[in-house]
């Protein structure tokens, strides 16, 4: 039971706290498509958390999904460092989301034949959406890395700085053994080796370095409610207006 | 509740059909293949629905026109969002498709399940010339069941209804 309400907070809150950080883009994308295709994706991130928080709240009995988003502390969030990090440049910011969203793109594959029910539901759902995201971030990586000269660079710098961070995706906490036994989700380790593949080879075609993969540089803690310096001025933010009247009805 | 005439099933639907897409006004929820069920019993109907897009903003509204038109009829209505039912794009009528393509969007590809690919994509009539020498502009647009694509025969830009 805790496995499964581990599994639906992380994930809940890695799509809540990145779809936040797209959000950052509206009205600032460099094309006017990015903007849109940024708001877009940020509204599909955090329909996919409120999606999860429903089943923590029904299955399991924790609070009403705004609760769960907006009144826990930081050491409560169990987002991937990844997806705390600030936008950045664009550069950056499209590296993350090519990196995350092919792990979320899996993952949601992998779910949507899960054991347990009201998850497996939601991935078949969430898949298809998340589909055009992994389109979108391919073609943009393609374009960019055969651009010009310093678009490359930059491709690759950014690459590099965002890949141990993306190992921190993949971070397990002990309860997923259970997971494993049960048939609700197959595991990190399988989960990143098909990421690995994946992203390498949209990487590699695009003519940019992979870095190698260094268990000892990955960005872990995130699962276990350690986080970067930047989360808890996210959360700040994000939760400006609840915190002027807690209490009030929306 | 004493109805001195039955309220049937079909009176339902047909109800159903007077409440439309707020983002696509000239498709009706029924068109959108968006209701997966309805249970009516003497005391009160049950409206079973299913998103298209998890993050729909106008999931709210669309629940509350539904109660509103329904309870026109004068029996208490209950709507309940279906996560059971996976909607699809292919699931919407070939009339919806249609009217989505004459109101200006051009409608989703079938995609049958399989893997949506790029080629999939890429077979989309332009709903102002009929050409299909079209191209994606962007994945996104204005709302996030349409992507913007562009027309080389018209020189037009458009809107597509994502297949998904």
């Amino acid at each position: 039971m805790s496995g499964i309400k581990d599994l639906l907070f992380k994930m809940a809150d890695d799509a809540l706290i990145i779809g936040h950080r797209n959000s950052e883009w509206t009205g600032i994308g460099p094309v006017l498509e990015e903007d849109l295709a940024f708001s877009s994706m940020a509204q599909d991130k955090i329909g996919h958390a409120f999606a999860l928080y429903t089943i923590l709240h029904e299955s399991f009995g924790e609070a009403e999904p705004d609760t769960l988003a907006f009144k826990r502390t930081e050491k409560e969030f169990k987002c991937c460092q990844l997806v705390e990090l600030p936008i950045g440049e664009y550069d950056f910011s499209l590296m993350r989301h090519f990196l995350f969203d092919h792990a979320e793109s899996l993952r949601y594959e992998m779910l949507a034949n899960s054991s347990f029910q009201p998850l497996a539901q939601v991935a078949k759902k969430v898949k298809g959406e998340i589909k055009y995201h992994v389109m979108h971030a391919d073609s943009w990586i393609k374009q960019l890395s055969n651009g010009t000269e310093e678009s490359k660079a930059r491709m690759q710098s950014a690459l590099n700085f965002a890949f141990p961070y993306a190992l921190g995706i993949f971070e397990t906490v002990d309860s997923e053994k259970e997971l494993i036994d049960s048939n609700v989700f197959l595991g990190e380790a399988e989960l990143q080796k098909r990421w690995l593949e994946n992203v390498s080879a949209i990487l590699q075609g695009a003519g940019l370095t992979v870095p190698a993969v260094d268990p000892s540089k990955a960005v872990n803690g995130g699962r276990k409610g350690f986080h970067s310096e930047y989360l808890q001025p996210l959360l700040t933010e994000m939760c400006e207006v609840v915190n002027t009247d807690p209490d009030a009805e929306w | 509740m004493d109805h001195s005439i039955a309220i049937t099933e079909q009176d339902i639907w047909l109800a159903l059909e007077r409440v439309k897409d707020p983002e696509i006004p000239v498709l009706s929820l029924v068109d959108m293949a968006m209701i997966s069920k309805v249970e009516l019993t003497n005391e009160k109907c049950v409206i079973h629905f299913t998103p298209t897009f998890v993050g729909c903003p106008a999931l709210d509204m669309m629940k509350r026109d539904i109660k509103t038109e329904v309870e026109l009829l004068g029996i208490a209505t209950e709507v309940v969002l279906d996560m059971n039912n996976t909607w699809s794009s292919d699931k919407m009528s070939t009339e919806a498709k249609t009217k989505l393509e004459k109101f200006g969007i051009a409608p989703p590809v079938t995609i049958d399940d399989s893997e949506l690919t790029q080629e999939a994509l890429d077979r989309v009539r332009c709903p102002h010339c009929h050409s299909t020498d079209t191209t994606l502009r962007s994945a996104f647009g204005s709302t996030l069941c349409r992507a913007i694509r562009f027309c080389f025969a018209c020189k037009q830009g458009f809107e597509q209804f994502k297949p998904i």
